[in-house]
């Protein structure tokens, strides 16, 4: 436990949240953008944890912000997906380039 | 390096490669499959840094919740076996470059800062703790947030039934004829202004 510093920790939660990054500019269809967003969404919840834990093991605020953020996570995802169900009905296709009424 | 550690550093090399395999992946359901084994991953780490209730919750979260409703949405909307067109090289490129631009500014960042770890006393905190603390009403009470994220998970919920229904086929407009004549009996009031609500159409008769 003690052998691996917090800096690690924290790398780990950097690649992470870089790696999410990538997908968000890559992919073009909307269900892969938000697994990409759920990757970065983790990745903050590691950072909440591990500054908790390492930091300030005598409060417990960390471990609350990584419950509200969990909880706003599975709302973002629902909406989210209602509204992707709801663009292929319209659409037939759920490619972000596909949908350019509100471009202009 | 002990044992702990060899295991943190397994944990973090698996979920890394998942991560990256879910946002590279051409198919769309595979990519689900590595998502959720990276969720999976993350919740190791949780219990690897001994916070359990967290661990749980994100089991329970994201590995039952989240990515199934993916998986879900996956099956309505696209075959699930083609591959996706993957994207432009240039595009590759780009955003190759700019993550890894922002990986290593971080990294230098963190490093250099350093975080003097002086965490005296061990990390411990039994889930009663939590739940006390969820809904107490003092200082470091969580009451209030806890409250608005239950109004915003019912109005979520909601906003999802509206935006996902079926719009109905098309609105039949049907006319009513309006009542003509309807009697209406009124006691004699007491006072002089006494508000009696009835809508116009309707045809009073004072008996």
């Amino acid at each position: 436990m003690s052998t691996v510093p917090l800096t690690h920790i924290l790398f780990v939660s950097t690649a992470l949240f870089f790696i999410g990054m990538y997908g968000l500019f890559t992919r073009r269809n909307m269900i892969t953008m938000l697994m990409s967003v759920e990757l970065i969404l983790n990745s903050v919840n590691i950072n909440f944890v591990a500054f908790n834990k390492y930091l300030y093991p005598q409060k417990a605020d960390g471990i609350f912000f990584t419950i509200f953020i969990i909880t706003i996570a599975a709302a973002e995802a629902a909406v989210a997906i209602a509204i992707i169900i709801n663009l292929y009905r319209t659409h037939k296709s759920i490619d972000v380039d596909d949908a350019t009424e509100l471009k202009w | 390096m002990d044992t702990s550690a060899i295991i943190f550093y397994a944990i973090a090399a698996f979920t890394l490669v998942m991560g990256l395999m879910a946002v590279t992946s051409s198919k769309i359901f595979r990519s689900a499959i590595w998502l959720l084994l990276s969720m999976v991953g993350i919740a190791a780490l949780y219990f690897w840094m001994q916070v359990e209730f967290i661990a749980a919750v994100q089991i329970i979260v994201y590995v039952g919740g989240i990515v199934v409703l993916i998986i879900f949405s996956i099956f309505l909307t696209q075959q699930a076996g083609t591959k996706m067109p993957g994207p432009s090289l240039k595009r590759i490129i780009a955003s190759a470059l700019a993550a890894l631009f922002g990986l290593t500014f971080s990294f230098n960042l963190i490093n250099h800062y350093g975080f003097s770890s002086a965490a005296s006393q061990p990390f411990s905190l039994s889930v009663s703790d939590i739940g006390v603390q969820m809904l107490s009403t003092t200082e470091h009470g969580y009451i209030l947030p806890f409250e608005v994220v239950s109004l915003l998970l019912l109005s979520a919920m909601v906003g999802c039934i509206v935006i996902a229904l079926k719009p109905p086929k098309e609105n039949v407009e049907r006319t009513v004829a309006a009542p003509e004549n309807i009697t209406v009996n009124i006691t004699e009031p007491e006072e002089e202004n006494v508000n009696v609500n009835i809508r116009e159409p309707l045809i009073i008769t004072e008996v």
